[in-house]
C-alpha cells in the first residue's frame, strides 16, 4: 500500500511539474512584462508543493501508525491498566501474531476481540492515510499551480526548498548520533533500574543467561561487566601486538627503503587486507588460524582452547595492519624533507634517520593511528563473534578462550527483540560503554593527529 | 686510542703565500635530474680554510653543485652525478668511500633552518652520538657546549638546553643548525643560502660567525646577496644556467670580472 | 684514510674503532630494513594464505555431484489434472532403484540416503514447469546428499574406520557401482546462485542472500546518496562557520569511527523498537547501512567539491547564475565522478557489513528470495555467518564459496570505482 502511495506521489509530482512548466510558458507569451523565473522553476516549485508535504506526512504517518494503533487497542483491552510494561508488550505481540495468522495456541476471547479491533483500526488507518495523502496532493498541486504568474519568484522558492533539504540532510548526522546516544541511554537506563550500576561496573561475574520465562530453568544471572571488558582488553592487546609493529615496520619499509615500483604494487595489496569483510576474517580464523594455534600450543605443551584469544586476536591484528600502516605512512610523509636532509647531512645512516629523527617526529601521528586502530579492535565484532569464546573469564593466557563486549552484545540480542528483560537490556548497557570508550579514543586520536598536523 | 683530541689551533699555512691548499676539487662535474641536465662540466677548486661563495641567478645549479660535495644528491632518486670530486685528493664518489663518514667530514647547513623537533641539547648531541665521538656524558656535554660556543649561541641558550630547538627564533635556529654541524668536527661546511630566511640582524650575526669559523673550517656558501658574498668570502664562483661562468678572488670578481654575464649579474642586470 | 690534523679536533676516521662502529651502524640499518621486509612478507603471506585457503576449500562448492537417471513418466501413474499430487517419491525411488539391480531391502535406507532428500520435489517441479516431460522418457539429475558429495569430491578418507565416517561401506559400494555405470557427474553448481538457503548443503544456494543484499544496498544508496551529497554541499558551500557547524563536522568524523555493532543497536532500538518496522527486512538493513555509509559519502563529496577550482564558480556567478545554479549546474557535475567513486567504495564496505544486519535479524533461515524491501531475507555476509555456523561438512565448502562470491562482488565494485576514477576524474 505504502509503496503504491510513494509511486503515486512521484507520478503526481512529475505531472504537476509538467503542467506548471506549460502554464509558466503561457504566462510568459501572454504577458508583456519580464518573467522573473524560468518555466522550469515554476514547474519544480509546483512539484515540490505537490509531493513534499504529502511525502513528509506519509513518512510520519507510517512511523507513528503502529504505536498509535497499539495504544488504542490496549486502551480497550480489558484489564490493560493492571498490566506491567513487560506483560503489555507480551500481550501486544500475541495480538499482532494472531492478526498475522500465526497463532501457536488457541487465542483467548479477549485476544480475539482485540485482534478484531486491531484489524478494523488498521483498515481505517489505511483508508484515512490514502484519503489524507490524496487531499494533500490535491491542495499542494492546486496551490503550486495557482501561484504561477510573471512576478512570482519561483526560483527563490525552489532554492529555499533545496536549502532546507540540505540543512535537514546535514542534520541527519547529528540525528544519528542523537539516536545512538538516546536509544543506548534509554535502554541502558532500564537495565540499570534492574541491575545496579555498581554491580555492572565492578562486578566480577558475568552470567547473563537468566530465565526468559518463569517456567524456564536457568542460572540466576550475574551482570558484572569486568570480565567481559577484560576479555576485550586481552584480545585487543593481542591484536595490537600483531598490528602495531607489523604496520609501522611495513610503513617504514615502504616509505623509506623500497623503490617506487615495489611500493606501487605492495601498498594496494596491503590495502586489500582492509577491504576484506570481517566476517571473512572470522571464518578464516575458525577454519585455519584456530587449528594452527592449537597445534602451536601442542608443540609448546600448552592446551589451547578451540576458540583461543590468540587466534581471534592475531587475525584481528592482521586486519588492522593496513590501517596502522597507512596512517604511519601519512605520518612519515608529513615529516618535512628538511628533517631527513638535516639528519643525512650529519652522516646518519637511513636506519638512524628513521629511528632517531623520523620516528620521534612522526610519533604523534602514529600514536593517533594506533589509538584509532585500538578503537577499531575494541569495536570489532564479527571476528570475535565467530572465533572468540562465549564464557566471560579473567585470564591472561592467550591460549584460553575469553569473550568480548561485542560478542556478548550479539549473542544476547540474536533472535530476541523484546526489550523487557535484563538479558537483552544488558546488551544496550554494554553498547553504551562500548560507544563511550570508542568515542573517547576517537576524540583523543583525532585531536592528537590534528595537533600534530599543525606542527609542520 | 683517542678518537677525539684537542689540538692547538694553529694555521698550518704561511699567510704570506697566495696559494693555499686545495681542500676539495670538482672536475667536469655534471648532474642530471632524470632527463634534465642541471650542471654542465663544472671545474672548481675549493681552497682550504677560506670562504668560497657560489653566486648566480636562481635555478642555475648552485645548490646542486653544493649537494654534490657531500653526496646529498644520493638521497634524490632521480639525480645522477658525473665527473670527479675529491676531498683531500680522494675521490668522494669512489665506492670505497663511506658516505656516512664523508658527510661527517663535509657538514651542511640548509637554507631553511631545520632543527630536529628535539631539545637544543639533543640537536647538537645527535651527530657526536651517532658517530660515537664521545665516550661519556661529560665529554658529550663538553662537545655540545663548545659547539654552541663556536656557533655563538651558547650565551643565549645555556639556561634552556632542554627546551625544544624549534622554539628558538629563526636566527637562533640557524646558528643551532651550524652548531649541530660543527659538533661532528667537520673539515668542510657547506651552507646553502643560510641567511635567506633570516632578518638583517640575525643575518649579521651569522655572517660574523662565518668569518670566525673560517679560521678552522673550509666553508662553501651559496648566497643570493652580492653584498653578503663580498662581505664573507675570499673566493667567488659565478654559475649561470648550469655552467660555471667564472671564478676567482672575490675582490677581483666584484671589481673587475672577466665575464660579461658576471658583470651584468653583479650590477643587477639580471638575477 | 689517515688522521686529519685539521680543525680544532682530530677525528681518526680511519681507525679500527671507527670502522667497526660504522660496520655496526650499517648492520643496524640493514636489520631495520629486514624487519620491514619481514613485516610486509607477513602481511602479504597472510593475505595469500587467506585467499589460497578460501579458494582451495571453496572451489569444490562450484561443482555439485549429481546422479542422472532416466524416467519414463508416460508409464507412471500420474493424474494429469493433479500432477502435484502424484506419488513422486515412489516414482523417483523406483527410477533410482533400477540403477542398482537386486537392491536388498535391508540396504534401501542407506541407498536412498545417498541422494538429496528433496529429489522427488526437484523432479516434480521440473515436470510442472515442463509438462511435455510427462509424455515419454526423460533424463533427470538430482544432487547427491552431502556425505556422498564429499565422497565424490575425494573428501572422505576411505581408510578411516566405517564408524568414523559419514558414508558407510555399503554406500561406497553403491557409489562405485553408479559411478562405473556413468550415472554420476559433477556439473557446474548453478544451484549455488539460483537456490535459496536450505538445511541441506547440497541444495543450499545464495539467491536469497544476493537479492537481500541487493535490496539493502539499493535502500542504502537511495538514502545515503542524496542526503550525503546535500549535506556535503550545505556544509561546504552554505553553512556559516560557527560552533554549530563545527559540531556537525566533528560529529561526522566521529560517526565514521563508531563500531558497526552500535549502528546495529541503533537499528534494533529505533527502527524496530520505536518505529515498529518489521525484523529481518532489507529496508531496515539498508537504512542502518545508509547511516553508516553517510559519513563516507559526505567526506568524499566535500573533498571533491573543494577540489573544483574557484574560477569555475566565479565564471558561473559572473554570467548571472545564482549560487545554487552555479553549484548544481557546474560544480556538482564536475565533482560527480569522484563522488560516484567514493559512493561505490562506501557501498562496497556496506556490502561486507555483518554485525548490524545480525542485530536487526537478517540472519533468519529463509528459503525463498525476497520480492521486495519489506520481505524477510538474509544478506551475503549474514548468509556466510549462518553457513559458517552450520555443522554439516558441506557447508564449509559452501561458506568458502559464498565468501568467494562476496569477494567477487567487492572486486567488481572496486574495479568499477577505479575505472570511473581513471576514466572520468579530473585533476585540477
Ligand atoms: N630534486 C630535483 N629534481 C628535479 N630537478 C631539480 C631538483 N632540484 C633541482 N632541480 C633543477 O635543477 C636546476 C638547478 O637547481 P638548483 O641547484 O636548486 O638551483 P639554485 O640553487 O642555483 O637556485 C633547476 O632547474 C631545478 O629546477
Ligand atoms: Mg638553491
Amino acid at each position: 500500500m505504502a509503496a503504491y502511495l510513494f509511486g503515486f506521489l512521484a507520478l503526481a509530482a512529475i505531472v504537476v511539474s509538467l503542467l506548471g512548466i506549460s502554464r509558466a510558458r503561457r504566462v510568459r507569451t501572454s504577458q508583456a512584462e519580464k518573467v522573473h523565473s524560468r518555466p522550469i522553476y515554476h514547474g519544480l516549485n509546483a512539484a515540490i508543493w505537490t509531493g513534499v508535504p504529502a511525502f513528509v506526512f506519509l513518512i510520519l504517518w507510517l512511523t507513528g501508525q503502529n504505536a498509535i494503533v497499539d495504544m488504542i487497542v490496549m486502551g480497550s483491552y480489558p484489564g490493560a491498566d493492571a498490566l506491567s510494561g513487560a506483560q503489555r508488550s507480551l500481550v501486544l505481540s500475541e495480538i499482532r501474531q494472531v492478526a498475522n495468522g500465526n497463532n501457536f495456541r488457541e487465542p483467548s476471547p479477549q485476544i480475539l476481540a482485540a485482534v478484531a479491533h486491531l484489524q478494523s483500526l488498521e483498515m481505517l488507518a489505511r483508508w484515512a492515510m490514502v484519503a489524507l495523502v490524496a487531499a494533500l496532493v490535491t491542495v499542494g498541486a492546486f496551490f503550486g499551480l495557482k501561484v504561477i504568474e510573471s512576478r512570482y519568484r519561483a526560483r527563490h522558492s525552489v532554492e529555499r526548498s533545496i536549502t532546507i533539504f540540505m540543512l535537514f540532510s546535514s542534520l541527519v548526522a547529528i540525528l544519528t548520533t542523537l539516536g545512538i546516544v538516546g536509544s543506548l541511554v534509554y535502554e541502558a537506563a532500564q537495565f540499570f533500574a534492574r541491575v545496579p550500576l555498581t554491580e555492572f561496573l565492578f562486578g566480577l561475574r558475568w552470567e547473563p543467561q537468566i530465565a526468559l520465562r518463569a517456567d524456564q530453568v536457568a542460572g540466576q544471572g550475574a551482570f558484572g561487566a569486568i570480565p567481559v571488558f577484560f576479555g576485550t582488553f586481552v584480545i585487543s592487546a593481542l591484536a595490537m601486538l600483531v598490528a602495531v609493529p607489523t604496520g609501522i615496520l611495513s610503513a617504514i619499509y615502504l616509505t623509506e627503503y623500497s623503490g617506487a615500483r615495489f611500493r606501487a604494487v605492495v601498498k594496494p595489496l596491503l590495502e586489500i587486507l582492509a577491504g576484506i569483510p570481517t566476517v571473512v576474517y572470522g571464518f578464516f580464523a575458525v577454519l585455519t588460524v584456530a587449528p594452527a594455534v592449537r597445534s602451536l600450543g601442542l608443540t609448546i605443551g600448552v592446551e589451547a582452547a578451540p576458540n583461543s584469544a590468540l587466534a581471534a586476536g592475531a587475525v584481528m591484528g592482521v586486519m588492522l595492519i593496513p590501517f596502522i600502516s597507512s596512517l604511519s605512512d601519512d605520518a612519515f610523509a608529513a615529516v618535512p624533507r628538511a628533517m631527513r636532509d638535516g639528519s643525512y647531512a650529519l652522516g646518519s645512516t637511513k636506519g638512524e634517520t628513521i629511528r632517531k629523527v623520523l620516528l620521534p617526529a612522526a610519533l604523534p601521528g602514529i600514536v593517533g593511528g594506533v589509538l584509532l586502530a585500538l578503537s577499531r579492535a575494541i569495536g570489532e565484532t564479527m571476528i570475535v563473534v565467530m572465533a572468540a569464546g562465549l564464557i566471560a573469564k579473567m585470564t591472561l593466557n592467550p591460549f584460553d578462550a575469553v569473550t568480548t563486549v561485542t560478542v556478548q552484545i550479539v549473542t544476547l540480542l540474536i533472535g530476541d527483540s523484546e526489550f523487557d528483560n535484563p538479558k537483552t537490556l544488558a546488551a544496550f548497557a554494554l553498547g553504551l560503554m562500548l560507544f563511550i570508550i570508542t568515542l573517547g579514543l576517537n576524540l583523543i586520536a583525532l585531536r592528537t593527529v590534528r595537533k600534530y598536523r599543525e606542527k609542520y | 686510542m683517542n678518537v677525539l683530541t684537542e689540538v692547538a689551533v694553529e694555521k698550518k699555512l704561511n699567510p704570506m703565500t697566495k696559494e693555499s691548499n686545495i681542500k676539495m676539487r670538482g672536475k667536469d662535474v655534471t648532474v642530471h635530474y632524470g632527463e634534465k641536465q642541471a650542471l654542465f662540466a663544472v671545474n672548481l677548486d675549493i681552497p682550504e680554510r677560506q670562504v668560497t661563495a657560489l653566486i648566480g641567478p636562481s635555478g642555475c645549479g648552485k645548490s646542486t653543485f653544493l649537494r654534490c660535495l657531500n653526496r646529498m644528491n644520493d638521497t634524490i632518486d632521480s639525480a645522477r652525478v658525473g665527473g670527479n670530486i675529491t676531498l683531500d685528493g680522494e675521490d668522494i664518489y669512489d665506492p670505497k668511500i663511506d658516505v656516512v663518514e664523508l658527510r661527517a667530514r663535509v657538514g651542511m647547513v640548509f637554507q631553511k633552518p631545520n632543527p630536529f623537533p628535539k631539545s637544543i641539547y639533543e640537536n647538537v648531541a645527535y651527530g657526536p652520538r651517532i658517530h660515537g665521538l664521545t665516550r661519556n656524558k661529560a665529554e658529550l656535554d663538553e662537545v655540545v657546549e663548545s659547539s654552541l660556543k663556536k656557533a655563538a649561541l651558547w650565551s643565549e641558550v645555556k639556561d634552556r638546553l632542554q627546551e625544544s630547538g624549534t622554539g628558538l627564533s629563526g636566527g637562533q635556529q640557524q646558528r643551532l643548525c651550524i652548531a649541530r654541524a660543527i659538533a661532528v668536527s667537520p673539515e668542510v661546511i657547506l651552507m646553502d643560502e643560510p641567511c635567506s630566511a633570516l632578518d638583517p640582524i640575525a643575518t649579521a650575526k651569522v655572517e660574523e660567525l662565518i668569518d670566525e669559523l673560517r679560521a678552522n673550517y673550509t666553508i662553501i656558501i651559496v648566497t643570493h646577496s652580492m653584498q653578503q658574498a663580498a662581505r664573507v668570502s675570499q673566493r667567488t664562483a659565478m654559475f649561470h644556467l648550469g655552467y660555471l661562468v667564472e671564478e676567482g678572488a672575490t675582490d677581483k670578481m666584484f671589481t673587475n670580472p672577466d665575464d660579461k654575464r658576471t658583470q651584468d649579474y653583479i650590477t643587477g642586470r639580471f638575477g | 684514510m689517515t688522521a686529519v690534523t685539521f680543525p680544532a679536533v682530530v677525528i681518526n676516521w680511519g681507525s679500527d674503532e671507527m670502522a667497526a662502529r660504522r660496520k655496526r651502524r650499517y648492520a643496524a640499518d640493514r636489520r631495520l630494513q629486514i624487519y620491514g621486509m619481514i613485516a610486509i612478507a607477513f602481511a602479504l603471506g597472510f593475505l595469500a594464505i587467506l585467499i589460497g585457503t578460501l579458494t582451495f576449500t571453496g572451489y569444490r562448492a562450484f561443482t555439485q555431484s549429481v546422479v542422472t537417471f532416466e524416467l519414463d513418466l508416460s508409464k507412471a501413474e500420474i493424474d494429469r489434472s493433479d500432477v502435484m499430487g502424484a506419488d513422486w517419491r515412489g516414482i523417483v525411488r523406483g527410477a533410482l532403484r533400477e540403477k542398482v539391480p537386486e537392491l536388498p531391502r535391508s540396504s534401501e535406507r542407506a541407498y536412498f540416503a545417498m541422494f538429496t532428500s528433496s529429489a522427488q520435489f526437484l523432479v516434480r517441479d521440473q515436470v510442472i514447469r515442463n509438462p511435455a516431460l510427462l509424455d515419454g522418457v526423460a533424463r533427470f539429475s538430482v544432487p547427491l546428499s552431502d556425505p556422498l558429495d564429499q565422497l565424490a569430491k575425494g573428501q572422505v578418507d576411505r581408510d578411516t574406520p566405517e564408524s568414523q565416517r559419514r558414508v558407510t561401506d555399503r554406500q561406497i559400494e553403491f557409489y562405485e557401482q553408479l559411478s562405473a555405470a556413468g550415472a554420476i557427474s559433477k556439473p557446474f553448481n548453478w544451484g549455488l546462485f539460483f537456490n535459496s538457503d536450505s538445511r541441506f548443503p547440497e541444495l543450499a544456494g545464495l539467491a536469497g542472500a544476493i537479492s537481500g543484499s541487493f535490496w539493502a544496498l539499493l535502500v542504502c544508496f537511495l538514502i545515503s546518496f542524496p542526503i550525503g551529497i546535500a549535506a556535503a554541499i550545505y556544509l561546504e558551500e552554505f553553512a556559516p562557520k560557527n560552533r554549530f557547524t563545527d559540531l556537525i563536522e566533528i560529529n561526522i568524523n566521529n560517526l565514521a569511527a563508531v563500531p558497526s555493532v552500535v549502528f546495529g543497536l541503533l537499528g534494533l532500538a529505533v527502527f524496530l523498537g520505536w518505529f515498529g518496522l518489521p525484523r529481518s527486512v532489507p529496508l531496515v538493513g539498508g537504512m542502518v547501512l545508509a547511516l553508516m555509509t553517510l559519513p563516507t559519502i559526505i567526506i568524499v563529496t566535500r573533498a571533491s567539491l573543494t577540489s573544483v577550482p574557484s574560477s569555475i564558480r566565479e565564471a558561473a556567478l559572473g554570467i548571472g547564475a545564482s549560487k545554487t545554479e552555479a553549484i548544481f549546474h557546474h560544480i556538482l557535475p564536475l565533482s560527480m565522478p569522484t563522488i560516484m567513486t567514493g559512493t561505490i567504495i562506501g557501498l562496497a564496505q556496506a556490502l561486507g557489513e555483518t554485525a548490524p544486519l545480525l542485530l536487526i535479524g537478517m540472519n533468519a533461515f529463509i528459503t525463498s528470495p525476497p520480492a521486495g524491501v519489506l520481505e524477510a531475507s538474509t544478506a551475503l555476509p549474514t548468509q556466510i555467518y549462518i553457513w559458517a555456523d552450520s555443522p554439516e561438512r558441506g557447508f564449509v565448502a559452501r561458506t568458502s564459496a559464498a565468501i568467494l562470491v562476496l569477494l567477487g562482488f567487492l572486486i567488481l565494485m572496486n574495479a568499477i570505482a577505479i575505472f570511473l576514477r581513471q576514466r572520468f576524474e579530473r585533476r585540477w
